[in-house]
């Protein structure tokens, strides 16, 4: 009695059941013992900078989501992502009501204005960030040293401004506590403008205290190497990001060993670790050809490194992946892999695609065929 | 009765309807670059109007007497006039202003909605509408300038027209006296009037009755 069932469906036909919800969840749990070792080190400062920023930003997105205006839902855990990532690269004791402004700005501008989830053109963690560096440049470079004595007592001063309102100093907050001022600069800047090179185990795990580092380095890249493993992300952007920094250090450092640091130091300090495994890798902002996750990575590493060494500002990462965002469309497009059967050789073409593609925006595409073609060859007669 | 309503609609076209920032997007440069505060988003304003009205009305009483070939360099002579009267004046008047405000002034010569009402309007048109036209325009850009202007100098200072708000503890926002912030307080206006006109329309379908709603 029982037919024989015959499906019929297109490939392919061998898939992961990876879903952007499971891929996204799989980051926040990665992301989960980072905030925790955060928390560890810099107290409950670091803990309510973590909840209010990313409170704000899934506020934010939950309103512009239900306005109707953006595409996504609040499930699809990309704005926790956003809201953890953004704290991590914000000072500890960065004042709470600027956090806020941070998460909104990252969400409203940096994503549902492009569309919401996977069609923002810039990483929106970053987004948020830049605008608050821009906002309050001298908030967002007081840093605090991390495992000061009741740090789970006591919130860093500076947390707690009013709304609209400037933040204390956090000077006076460490003499009280018998440290220096210096104590609060970070590693790159210490370097950049007093000329103290931090040394590497304090660079690596921060656990020696009394250093104002940011999210643990090893930590982060052995959370990294979990969702590597997972193919939750591409090793390359990482890989390339890194190799490019410390091949561009290194020439550098032999060049001329008195004037910049060595490699090392360049790779661990800062949110360059940060910035290679978790903000660059962003699926909706980088390139997806294996070529150009190369082209890509490398460009973030000269362009940091080129940030440091040469510009007024003592940390470079964060400009450096924001224009190699912007420069990904572009990159996409010249490491288009030639298609299988087209061959190497004299005739071979590359896939090409429409200049002003329809997801840009869909009235335009309806209104206007693309008639010439970006990279497209004429067959010879 | 007619004629009333008709300069009733010349005067509202620039302030509502047509308005230079908000709807045409005209005049960005000086829009962007003097309203860092409200008191020079207002003086650039003031200029806009005494330039655009007196313009209009001698392009609209000359209209029959310049060639066509000539007629946009004829415009320019006229602004040009017009701007350096207003040059003198506020240097004149404030020095301090006049050097807050820059080369801006001398750069409504260039300002297209002043060309464009003379080419699209005045040239067309009596005197008594066009420089009634050129009101409502200009007015229409003095509320833009100062709805930028007044944003900005709020969150950029914490005053508003130099009176402090907030009170000596207020944290400025750089980004908003740098040009970025005239950038995205400027789309944040543009999205705001997109949204309300918008919503008008809506509620204008919604009156009109069921017919339109497949529309």
């Amino acid at each position: 009695m029982t037919q024989p069932l015959i499906e019929i469906r297109s490939a392919p036909h061998v898939k992961a059941a990876k879903s952007v919800e499971t891929i996204m969840r799989h980051v926040v749990y990665s992301l989960l013992p980072i905030c925790a070792f955060y928390i560890f080190q810099y107290g409950i400062s670091a803990l309510a900078s973590i909840l209010v920023v990313t409170a704000a930003c899934l506020l934010t997105e939950r309103t512009l989501i239900s306005t109707g205006t953006q595409a996504g839902r609040l499930s699809d855990f990309s704005a926790v992502i956003t809201g953890l990532l953004l704290a991590l690269t914000l000072p500890p004791g960065f004042p709470l009501w600027m956090g806020a402004v941070a998460g909104i700005v990252a969400i409203a501008l940096g994503k549902a204005l492009f569309g919401g989830i996977g069609f923002n053109v810039f990483n929106p963690a970053l987004v948020g960030r830049a605008f608050v560096q821009a906002a309050f440049p001298t908030a967002i470079a007081s840093y605090t040293p991390s495992f000061l004595a009741g740090r789970f007592t006591e919130f860093i001063p500076s947390s707690l401004a009013l709304p609209l309102m400037m933040p204390a100093t956090a000077a006076d907050w460490l003499k009280a506590k018998n440290l220096d001022a210096l104590a609060g600069a970070t590693p790159l800047a210490k370097w950049k403008f007093d000329g103290v090179m931090a040394n590497a185990d304090e660079l690596l795990t921060s656990l020696s205290g009394n250093m104002a580092v940011g999210p643990a380095p090893a930590l982060i890249l052995l959370c990294g190497a979990y969702l590597a493993l997972r193919r939750f992300m591409d090793w390359r952007i990482p890989v390339a990001i890194l190799g490019s920094a410390a091949l561009t250090a290194w020439v550098l450092f032999a060049i001329d060993a008195t004037r910049y640091p060595n490699p090392f130091f360049m790779l661990f300090s800062g949110g360059l670790i940060l910035g290679a495994v978790y903000m660059a890798t962003d699926m909706a902002t980088s390139p997806v050809t294996p070529k150009g996750m190369w082209v890509y990575g490398a460009l973030i590493g000269l362009l940091t490194v080129v940030i440091r060494y040469y510009s007024g500002l003592p940390e470079g990462v964060m400009y450096a992946i924001l224009i190699a965002n912007a420069a990904s469309p572009l990159i996409e497009k010249v490491t288009q892999p030639t298609p299988f059967g087209r061959g190497a050789g004299i005739g071979r073409k590359r896939a090409s695609y429409p200049l002003n593609p329809g997801y840009i925006s869909r009235e335009e595409a309806s209104a206007v065929t693309p008639k010439k073609r970006f990279l497209h060859r004429k067959p010879k007669k | 009765m007619n004629a009333t309503v008709d300069i009733w609609d010349e005067f509202t076209e620039g302030i509502w309807r047509q308005n230079p920032v908000f709807v045409m997007v005209l005049g960005l440069c000086p829009m962007l670059a003097v309203t860092v505060s409200a008191v020079n988003a207002l003086t650039m304003g003031l200029a806009t109007l005494f330039v655009l009205v007196c313009s209009s009305g001698l392009v609209s009483m000359m209209r029959k007497l310049v060639p066509k070939e000539v007629r946009i360099a004829t415009y320019i002579v006229i602004i040009a006039t017009f701007v350096t009267v207003v040059d003198y004046i506020i240097q004149a008047v404030s020095l301090a202003l006049y050097e807050a405000l820059g080369a801006f002034i001398q750069l409504i010569v260039v300002n297209c909605i002043i060309l464009g009402r003379a080419e699209a309007h005045a040239s067309k048109n009596p005197p008594i509408p066009a420089m009634i036209n050129a009101v409502g325009m200009s007015i229409g850009f003095v509320i833009g300038l100062f709805a930028l202007g007044s944003v900005r100098e709020i969150l950029g200072a914490g005053t508003l027209f130099g009176v402090s708000l907030f009170g000596s503890n207020f944290q400025p926002w750089v980004i908003m006296v740098l040009p970025p912030g005239g950038f995205f307080v400027l789309g944040g206006w543009l999205l705001f009037f997109s949204w309300w006109a918008r919503r008008k329309q809506r509620t204008q379908a919604g009156r009109t009755g069921e017919g339109t709603q497949h529309a």
